[in-house]
Parts: C-alpha cells; structure tokens; sequence
C-alpha cells in the first residue's frame, strides 16, 4: 500500500474526528512513512564552497538576451507579474538597472553613453557578510554554511521586513497581497508558490543546483553570466575574473557580494 | 483597584464610548488587512516600513521618558515629583502597549508572532527590541501597581519595590537605544547609519514624553480634584525646555556632518525631507511644520517669565509634542527609505484604512491610559497625593 505524506495526515484527522482513535491508526501506517528512509542527495548535484556569479555585460547583444534571463527565473520561480493597480508593491528576483542606478557613488556625466544605458542584471548578491542574515529575528533568512547561498525560508518568515530594510542592494521583495493571482505564465509546479505577508528574493536556483543544473539565468545567458565556484582556481567564474576587470556593487559596505560584473568585456577594450 | 475605573461622570463615559468607537474603526480595517495583506497599505517595495513602524518608534520614546520624574523622585528626593511618578509610570504602560501593538499590526504573518521566541535570534536587534520591551512593560505595572496599592492603605511601598524602581531606571533608556540601533546598524541606509541615533531618541523622547504629561498633568487637574502641583509641572517644563533644546542641537549635527562632508548619500534623504528631491516633496510641508513649531516652542520655553504661565507652557508643550511626532513618527523614517538603494525615489503616504488602523491602536492606549489614570486619580483624590517613599 503506497501512503504519501498528504494521504496519510487525511487519513489520520479523519479517523480522528470520527473518534476511531487517531494515534492507533496512525502508529500502523507510521511504518509505511518512514521507509521512505533518509533523504539521499542526488549524486549529480553541483556542489561549491561558495557560489558565485560572474555577469559579462559586453556578451549581452540585445535587450531581448537580457530579458530572456529574468523570463527564465521568474517563470520557474513563480514570481508574479506586476499587478498595475500596485506598481510599487512589485516582487522581482533578477532584473535590469542603469549603471548609475546599479552603482550609485560611480556616477560620473561624462560616462559614454553606451556604458551609461547598459542594462545590468541585477539580483540578490548572495554577501558573505549578508546585512539581511544579520537582522533577521527569527532565522527565517540564512547563509548556507555548505555553499554560501543565502536563503530563505518561507514558512518562519513572519514579515517584519527587517531584511529589507537591511538589505542595500535592494533585492528583497514582499508579497503585501496574494502573490497567486498574478502568476500569469504557466504554473511551475514543481517550484512552491508563496503566500502573502512573507519577504523572497533571488536564491541561486538552489533546487537546480542540487539537481546538477545550472542557475536558470545563466543556462539561458548563452555564457554572458558565468557561475561557479568562487573557491576553485579553475571555475567558470574564476577564469571571468582572472581574464577581465571586474567590480561589485557597493564594496565598501563589507558585505562582500558574490556577483561580479565585467563592464567592458575583450571586445571593448 | 480596577473597581475605581467603572465610576465616572458623563464627560468620562462620554470619552470612554468615543474611544471604543475610534477602536471599533480599527479593529475592522485590521480585519481587511489581516485578509488582503499589507498591500491595502501605502507601504511599498522601497518604503518597506511605513506609518506603523514609525508610531513604534516615537512611542518607545514616550515609554522611555517616564523615567524623567521617576529618576528625580528616587534618586534625588525630589519631593516634588512624588505626585505625579505614577503618572510616569502608568504613561509607559500604554506606551510600550501601542508599541507592542503597533509591531503586531505591521507583521506580514502576524500569526507567526511567537516564531520570534521558538527561534531566538541574538544577532538581531529585533529580538533584543522585544526583550527590553517586554521587561519595561513588566516593570513599570509591577512598580506602578505596587506603589499606588501602598499608597491607597497609607502605607509605605514595600522594600521589595525599591530595586524594581532602580532597575527600571536603569531600563528606560536602553529600550530607545535598542530602538535606535534597529536603525544606526543598517550599512546602506546613509540616514540612520548615524552613531548619534541613539542620542537623538533618547532627547527627543525627553522632551516629548514629558511635554505629553505636562498636557495630561492640566487635563487631570482640570477633570479632578486632584492637583499634581504648580512646581512638579514647572519642573517638567525646564526638563523639556533642556531636552529640546538638546534634540535640535544633535539634529544639527546631523546637518553639519551631511552637508559639509558633501557626500551625496549623506545629504539626500534630508534634503527629500526638507526640500524635495528630483521633484518629489511631499513630507516638505509636514517637516517644515515640525520646524516651525520646534523653533517656536524653544522662543517660549526659554524664557522663564513665559514658561511660567500654564497655558503658554502647554501650548508649547503641544508644539513640542507634534514637533517631534512628526520629526520621529514619520519623517525618520519615511526619510530612511527615500531614496532607495538605486538612488530611485518612490514616496509613501499612508493609505485611509492604515491611518484608521494606527489611529485604533492610539486608542487602544488611550483607553489604557484613561483607565490607569482614572485609578490612580480616584487614588490620589483619597489620599491627598503625596507618594511615600
């Protein structure tokens, strides 16, 4: 007899409420559920210290490669659209920012313009010293000490949007109404969708990861966004960093991002 | 004691009926809120924190100043002040109450509350924000109840009290500096990434809290027969007269250090506040009235020969009180937000059903007030007034 999780709790406060005796049936099935046996992980998972991503602006040819990237998180995600009533209560994981507007303090009037318009992918930075981490009461929001992905648990989350407040790249997102509504692309059922009154953002695509893929962004970027291991000397993103001039976003908060960005790229130098 | 809050004459039950009535309002647009989110707020992705959590921080400011007639009382003998320490003390109840509530109805999963105890979180100033305010809560019903107990059988508080008072004072301030680090420590928020944050709360509250009971001293004299005194409330009008004239000093500060340095991150947030940023202005006015009334106050209570007449004096304790509502329960933080990490700029004002949700939540305290002053003026009528300690 094959039992899941959600049959089983119906079968057991059923028999509950009918007074068969709850804890007598559930002690028969119990075995049923735990031979599911501990949870294995699957051998083609990638694995890193700390994750890292290298965005190549220079190897974004058109708006549309761009957006290709933010369609492709937010569709697997399940990230709802904006609702036009509501523009400034948006929730969003990865999208695009002007130069000055992504590195605010480098403004500069003479900036080339073709530089000044780049649109830069922007998403959470995934720090090392994450302020967010940092503030949140209830450790709803932490550093995975395995590979340094900051994440997000959606279910302790209680909405304070201390991280929010915290955090100063502005990647965190609250769902101030129900988010389900506005899911107008297909449903990606196999990624949950959350409910009102809790804080998401970008999280690495760590269920792809453990899946053995790539981030969705970067599988989609045909290699404008490198990803990889910020510890291994012969990572993808490493070899971005050995080869280029790189910068991040607001160094000198000390949150240490792990998302770097190559403005110039070989073409333009 | 409790008994003392069912007998009132028509003016009180009248009072009494508008609050709940305020309440009522409140208590429904919560209902909405609670069933459609926060999205029914004005609150958006870049002003994440709005109206709600500013009244929490103003009002742990008026919490905390109860100890500016508790501390001259206990530890000075200032005799003076022995009226009106309950007043003080039953001030603070209330106050942390709305803070406490305010916190409660600014939660995206307020049903998720307790997650903050199952999972106690020591880096985060939010949990030591509930600890503090929780022991000061405590604190003060456990000194005031105690304290008034005694003085209705004539008696002196017992001992036990005694340590409970100095802790208490000891408390005060650290539950505005815990509230000001939930702010001073964000890197990237250039307008409370100040060290003097804590300072500037703590002066502010000073002078607001003590310029609200001021207020609340004419209002009980004027509605009983009790007197808290002509030199108590004296008093109270120089410790506001110096408390604001500290605030607006290390306010100054602020000024100086923003736009001498010249650094734009620095400047911004007070130039949206004061002037408008990119064409966007709307708390210019709401921050210009601060001013104004913070600069009048200060030309009054300066002055002795003006501060010496009531009703000037509270009129200028009115002003300081709005002064600073406006100054720390919107513009610090409305200002924090503005502009957002993008150097965007995207302007919040509180929706209908928001503004009627915080006003039900002042009612709340002003019920709790009502009937904690009620008490302890039935009290003090019996007595004569003077605490024994």
């Amino acid at each position: 007899m094959g039992v899941n999780r959600r049959e089983f709790l119906k079968f057991v406060s059923i028999s509950t409420l009918l007074g068969l005796g709850g804890t007598a049936v559930a002690a028969s099935v119990k075995k049923e559920v735990e031979s599911s046996g501990p949870y294995i992980p699957d051998p083609k998972a990638l694995n890193a210290k700390r994750w890292a991503m290298a965005v190549d602006m220079s190897k974004f040819k058109s708006d549309e490669d761009v957006q290709k990237c933010i369609d492709a998180c937010h569709q697997i995600h399940n990230v709802p659209e904006v609702d036009p009533a509501h523009p400034t209560q948006e929730i969003k994981w990865i999208w695009t920012e002007s130069y000055e507007r992504a590195f605010p303090g480098n403004e500069d009037e003479y900036l080339a313009a073709h530089y000044k318009h780049m649109p830069f992918l922007v998403l959470c930075n995934h720090c090392e010293n994450p302020p967010c981490v940092r503030v949140c009461p209830t450790k709803a929001t932490f550093k995975r000490h395995t590979d340094g992905i900051v994440m997000m648990d959606m279910h302790r989350c209680i909405g304070c949007r201390f991280c929010m407040a915290a955090c100063p790249y502005g990647a965190r997102s609250f769902n101030f109404r129900d988010p389900r509504p506005f899911i107008k692309k297909e449903l990606n059922p196999e990624f949950p969708t959350r409910t009102k009154g809790v804080v998401e953002k970008c999280t690495f695509c760590y269920e792809r990861l453990a899946r053995g893929m790539q981030p969705a962004c970067a599988e989609v970027s045909n290699g404008a966004i490198a990803f990889g291991d910020l510890d291994d000397p012969d990572s993808p993103v490493r070899k971005v960093i050995d080869n280029n001039f790189t910068v991040r976003r607001k160094p000198e908060l000390g949150t240490h991002p792990s998302v770097y960005y190559v403005i110039g790229g070989k073409e333009h130098a | 004691m409790l008994e003392k809050a069912l007998k009132g004459g028509r003016t009180y039950w009248t009072w009494v009926a508008a609050l709940l009535a305020v309440i009522g309002v409140g208590v429904a647009c919560y209902i909405y809120q609670f069933f459609m989110g926060l999205g029914i707020t004005g609150m958006s992705r870049d002003v994440s924190w709005g109206f709600y959590i500013a009244q929490f921080t103003f009002l742990v400011g008026v919490a905390a100043s109860g100890v500016m007639v508790v501390l001259p009382f206990y530890l000075h003998d200032y005799k003076a002040f022995g009226k009106i320490t309950i007043l003080g003390e039953f001030l603070a109840i209330p106050a942390v109450l709305m803070c406490m509530l305010f916190i409660f109805v600014d939660m995206g999963q307020p049903l998720r509350v307790l997650n903050v105890l199952l999972h106690p979180t020591l880096n985060s100033v939010m949990f030591y924000d509930m600890c503090v305010l929780a022991g000061y809560l405590v604190l003060n019903i456990l000194v005031g109840w105690t304290s008034l107990g005694a003085e209705r059988k004539g008696i002196a508080p017992p001992k036990w009290v005694k340590p409970f008072v100095i802790l208490s004072i000891a408390w005060a301030p650290s539950i505005h500096t815990v509230t000001a680090f939930l702010y001073a420590g964000l890197p990237g928020r250039h307008f409370w990434l100040s060290a003097i944050m804590a300072a500037r709360f703590l002066a502010s509250a000073f002078a607001g809290g003590p310029a609200l009971l001021i207020i609340l001293a004419l209002i009980v004299r004027k509605y009983s027969k009790f007197d808290p005194g002509k030199e108590a409330i004296q008093t109270l009008g120089k410790i506001v007269t110096y408390f604001m004239i500290t605030s607006t000093f290390f306010l100054g500060l602020e000024f100086f250090t923003a736009f001498y340095s010249g650094i734009p991150g620095h400047m911004q947030s007070f130039i949206y506040l004061y002037k408008g940023l990119d064409g966007h202005h709307q708390l210019v006015p709401l921050m210009w009235i601060s001013t104004i009334f913070a600069v009048a106050a200060l030309c009054i209570l300066v002055f002795p020969f003006l501060r010496r007449n009531e009703t000037i004096l509270a009129i200028a304790a009115a002003m300081v009180f709005i002064s600073l509502w406006i100054d720390k329960g919107f513009g610090l933080i409305v200002g924090g937000f503005v502009p957002n990490p993008f150097e965007g700029i995207t302007e919040y004002w509180p929706t209908t059903p928001e503004f009627l949700i915080a006003a039900g939540v002042w009612a709340i305290g002003f019920l709790v007030l009502t009937i904690l002053y009620k008490i302890a003026v039935s009290i003090k009528e019996e007595s004569g007034g003077e605490a024994i300690h």
